[in-house]
């Protein structure tokens, strides 16, 4: 389940970059990116699982949506922690300035 | 188990080859270095960001799962000595099959982009942002 979700995740995210490019101001790239490092990754891992021990392909249940909801909450804490570092529209200079 | 560390290691390793890259194209004193406009050094940190955002990912699940825990020896593969061939086999294939795929994905992308300036007339070419 969390391979579906993250995949939707790096589509959504690629769509919306793809909208605002060339303008990279608020680093969709580096999340769609990623999304889809995450979403290739897990895919080798479900194919050779399921090309070794068989069984279902998706594991589809409440803890297994439960961690795609938590990865996908992970990367956004990470590219928000990247925008607040890099700061594209100045606010956190401002508000140290007391604007 | 730790099939996430095998990315990890190539993430390093691009990582200190985007740093070097950098440097040299800094040296030379352009960053055009293709006809795409892109440097080889913004190209590699497309990959880095791969590698590094799949293999944060990954470990989130294996803590998720129980296979990493905060305390030594970290996988807790490792304090059964039964389970360590099966970790490294795991690593082996599954680790390194991640690290290739994502490589190909990447000379992929870097590809059609290449390809794609080349069909563009040269009046049209200019440096691509965005890509971060």
């Amino acid at each position: 389940m969390w391979l579906i979700m993250t995949a939707l995740a790096a589509v959504i995210t690629t769509a919306i970059w793809y909208v605002k490019a060339p303008e990279g101001k608020y680093k969709l790239g580096l999340l769609s990116l990623i999304f889809w490092g995450a979403t290739l990754m897990w895919f080798v891992d479900h194919v050779m699982a399921y090309l070794a021990e068989g069984g279902e392909f998706f594991e589809i249940n409440l803890d297994a949506t439960l961690l795609g909801i938590s990865v996908i909450i992970f990367a956004l804490v990470i590219w928000e922690i990247a925008l607040l570092v890099s700061d594209p529209r100045g606010v956190l200079k401002r508000m140290r300035k007391g604007e | 188990m730790a099939c996430f560390l095998v990315p990890a290691g190539v993430a390093i390793g691009t990582t200190v080859a985007q740093k070097v890259v950098e440097s040299k194209e800094k040296k030379v004193g352009g960053e055009g270095t293709t006809k795409t406009g892109l440097s080889w050094s913004r190209k590699l940190s497309w990959l880095n960001k791969l590698l590094w955002g799949g293999t944060i990912l990954l470990a989130l699940e294996h803590v998720w799962h129980g296979e990493v825990v905060p305390w030594p020896p970290f996988l807790t593969a490792m304090e059964n000595p039964a389970e360590v061939a099966p970790m490294l086999h795991e690593m082996a294939t599954i680790g390194v099959g991640m690290a290739i795929f994502v490589t190909i994905v990447w000379a992929i992308i870097v590809m059609i982009v290449e390809l794609k300036a080349k069909a563009m007339p040269e009046a049209k070419v200019k440096p691509i942002s965005g890509g971060e």
